[in-house]
């Protein structure tokens, strides 16, 4: 058996108010893929702070290969061998990529030294970069390769990846997996965290499950399914939503030809989208970040106007209407951005609601604001979706991501939509709380509304949807059935190969 | 254009003083801004660094002397800032904007008894060989040594920027304060010294008022120099180079419409005073109407250490 590399014991960390870690005890072993699981919340990424010397313990000790390690920095952390791959912020966009990878290092070589041992070592992890390109002009794959190359260069002992897929398409995933196997092999530790449980099955060799600050189980991934290390993270068991055979009706929503440039500088303009969207369908619709879905949703919210007929509801051409006509006729929509966009974070939750249900739920008398029944709709919102705030009067800035994502959708749905287009509904949203928010999703269908669903999480898409397409560079690929869609399949199309598509479909 | 009393010599050597005070206010807020920090209180630390300067000029007679306090007093004044922005959090703008009134109140209070006395001034300090050339000499060569100081600190400030990596940290955390927090950098620290370092460059460009351009104290005689700074900054990019392109402009546009005025040009007074910020401004919108702006993406957005 390999040693022990990083033994954690008893750390604890509190903030006012909440206990972040009590008490959690692990060891990460040499050469070894170590997973954290849990839900949002549950502490790990304070615990990872703390190994990664950003956070200071309250107690409890670390021990590095058998000696001390209480790290008062990141530098500290670094020179001892722990690197740390960072889910988010952790790029300058304005810089260039050897700038980049020189920030995170400590005694940085000269620039020429650097550019060249940056492509050395790229290539010979498979993940080639250019070092003098700006990081802002990088796919996210390629941004995440930076992150990685620049904790690779120092040769770490325990590398730290917090959330690392979330970004990547299927067939990125599968390079990084590569890459990551390659270091196991040379003997480089992990400490991996994710929410993905099957890719935590494929990789990792142990895992460690925390709960509400608390480290409450440890499994082999390998040897556990997916439910039960959702369950331990839960701490309880959930229903997984289930799909009923519903009444596909008539074409509700229908895109034909859809094509407009973004608003957006760094944006991404949407080339001729084709959709048919029938009552009581729901249609996924994947593709990593930045493909054209925030201009998809404006364009079919009505934020982006479009030629008429472009857009046609009901057969009704609805291109050139604004966001509250369209709201009036039953195409709702939620954005991806719960704080500004689809919530305004300092007004109170029933405030909120009248911004997105005034009209349809008649929360306005003669020009006026009907107040009680404003209350009277937040509360059932709140109820019937399990929101946990003090009440309508709490600023929904001040809401959890997952109780204000639960409160968003809520609001659409129980407006009773023909047609509900959402984009991300379960991102940053704990295991339990994203079933329910998709068992509603379903439901709403089941009742005969058309839903459409952009999301990145393909799981999520496989589970709910009827229809399946994918975007790329702004285009939409094909829709096809969800039912025996391969994961390779779905990569090409979130690759924008529809030619090999066809092929492999054939 | 053939106008009577004008010398182009003379207006060259005469827009590089009038610029000075422009451009050391403008590189130091190019710091500032740079580590990511709004500092909208430009024109009060040059003011109280011109009085500051004046009273110790007056009271030694070394006007070195003047620069130097005016530098320290430039920098004391812009740590009021840092320690509200930076520790208590407090809004950026408003503070800056409380910073400019607070300064125009002390220098007026400070250089009262002082008002209508001459200060000692620099001489001019020819440099060697260089000041003998026939036209460029006197154009280029023969000023003040807080002139030459002031081109060297805009080549310093784009060499550490460009070059050394406590220029690149400073980048970093004025492109992305939680990602060079979570790398390690002191954040705050960089951005407390950038602010000083504006601050003293604001203050050596108030007393060059006081000092030199008209050596004596009035009140309110920056007369906007600090907003113009801050303006030049933006509208140069962020680029050290660009902003003593903008402050020499700025400065022979002034120095231009003045003897414009003396040759009796029937334009109005109005529109003449008014034309250096139209024209700086608007010469400079056209360099930077196209391609990256660079403004730096943290700027003027609040820091909250996560621990």
């Amino acid at each position: 058996m390999a040693d022990a590399l990083l033994k954690i014991n008893g750390l604890t960390k509190a903030y006012p108010g909440v206990v972040a870690n009590n008490n959690v005890s692990f060891e990460i072993k040499k050469g070894e893929v170590h997973a954290l699981l849990g839900e949002n919340g549950a502490g790990k990424s304070t615990l990872v702070k703390m190994i990664y010397g950003l956070v200071k313990p309250d107690s409890g000790q670390m021990t590095l290969n058998n000696s001390d390690y209480s790290p008062v920095s990141p530098n500290a952390a670094r020179s001892s061998g722990v690197a740390m791959v960072f889910q988010h912020f952790s790029l300058f966009d304005a810089l260039t990529v050897a700038e980049n990878i020189a920030l995170g290092m400590d005694d940085a070589p000269k620039p020429r030294e650097l550019s060249k041992s940056i492509e050395l070592v790229s290539h010979a992890y498979g993940l080639p970069l250019e070092p003098n390109r700006i990081v802002g002009t990088l796919s996210a794959g390629e941004r995440q390769r930076v992150e990685i190359i620049r904790c690779l260069l120092q040769n770490p002992e325990l590398l730290i990846m917090d959330e690392p897929t979330s970004v990547l398409t299927p067939q990125e995933v599968e390079i990084l997996f590569k890459t990551l196997r390659q270091l196991k092999e040379e003997g480089t530790s992990i400490l991996y965290i994710s929410h993905k449980l099957e890719e935590i099955r494929a990789l990792c060799d142990e895992a460690t499950v925390l709960r509400h600050g608390e480290k409450v189980a440890t499994c082999v991934p390998s040897k556990t399914t997916a439910r039960e290390m959702a369950e331990m993270m839960v701490g309880a068991s959930f229903a997984n939503p289930v799909k009923s055979s519903r009444n596909i009706g008539e074409t509700i929503l229908s895109v034909k030809a859809l094509s407009s440039s973004s608003q957006d500088q760094f944006g991404t303009s949407l080339k001729s989208i084709n959709i048919d969207l029938k009552a009581g369908e729901i249609l996924g619709i994947g593709g990593v970040a930045g493909n054209g879905q925030d201009e998809l949703l404006s364009a079919l919210s009505g934020e982006l106007k479009t030629n008429a007929n472009a857009i046609q509801f009901n057969g009704e051409p609805i291109g050139e209407l604004g966001p509250i006509k369209r709201r009036q006729l039953g195409l709702l929509s939620a954005p991806e951005e719960r704080l500004g966009h689809a919530a305004a974070p300092a007004m109170s939750l029933k405030e909120n609601t009248v911004i997105t249900a005034a009209r349809r739920m008649g929360l306005l008398k003669s020009g006026f604001v009907n107040w009680s029944s404003a209350n009277d709709y937040a509360e059932e919102v709140i109820e019937d979706f399990d929101v946990r705030t003090p009440g309508t009067h709490t600023p929904a800035g001040s809401l959890s991501g997952g109780n204000l994502q639960k409160f968003v959708v809520g609001s659409e749905v129980l407006q009773k939509p023909e047609v509900l287009v959402i984009n991300q509904p379960t991102w940053g949203v704990d295991a339990a709380a994203a079933a329910s928010i998709r068992q509603k999703l379903l439901d709403l269908a089941d009742n005969g509304a058309g839903v459409v669903v952009i999301s990145q999480d393909l799981d999520e898409l496989l589970e709910i949807s009827d229809h399946f397409c994918a975007l790329n560079e702004g285009s939409l690929s094909e829709i096809v059935p969800t039912a025996g869609l391969g994961m390779d399949q779905i990569g090409l199309m979130m690759g924008g190969s529809t030619a090999s598509f066809e092929e492999s479909a054939q | 254009m053939d106008l009577p009393g004008i010398s182009p010599v003379l207006l060259i050597a005469s827009l590089m003083v009038s610029a000075t005070p422009i451009l050391l206010a403008a590189i130091g807020e190019t710091v500032v801004e740079k580590s990511g920090v709004l500092n909208l209180g430009v024109e009060g630390m040059m003011i109280v660094g011109a009085v500051v300067g004046f009273i110790t000029a007056v009271n030694t007679t070394s006007p070195a002397l003047g620069f130097v306090t005016a530098a320290i007093a430039g920098a004391l004044l812009s740590t009021i800032f840092a320690t509200l922005v930076l520790f208590f959090k407090s809004n950026q703008v408003a503070t800056g904007l409380g910073l400019t009134l607070v300064g125009l109140g002390i220098s007026a209070l400070l250089g009262k008894p002082y008002e209508g006395i001459k200060s000692p001034t620099l001489q001019a300090f020819e440099i060697p060989v260089l000041s003998d050339i026939p036209v460029l000499g006197p154009m280029l060569f023969s000023h003040d040594p807080m002139v030459y100081i002031s081109i060297l600190i805009v080549a310093a400030v784009w060499f550490v920027l460009k070059y050394t990596r406590i220029g690149l940290v400073l980048r970093a955390v004025g492109e992305n304060h939680d990602a060079a927090h979570a790398l390690g950098y002191k954040v705050i620290r960089i951005r407390f010294m950038a602010i000083m370092f504006g601050g003293a460059c604001a203050g050596l460009g108030g007393a060059y008022i006081s000092l030199v351009r008209v050596p004596q104290w009035t009140e309110g005689m920056t007369a906007g120099a600090g907003w113009i700074a801050l303006a030049i900054v933006v509208f140069a990019s962020w680029k050290p180079w660009r902003a003593l392109l903008g402050a020499y402009l700025f400065g022979g546009i002034t120095v231009l419409q003045l003897n414009l005025q003396a040759a009796g040009v029937a334009i109005p007074v109005e529109y003449l005073s008014m034309s250096p910020f139209l024209i700086t401004i608007l010469v400079l919108v056209i360099i930077s109407a196209k391609g990256n702006h660079g403004a730096p993406a943290s700027l003027g957005r609040l820091f909250h250490a996560s621990n």
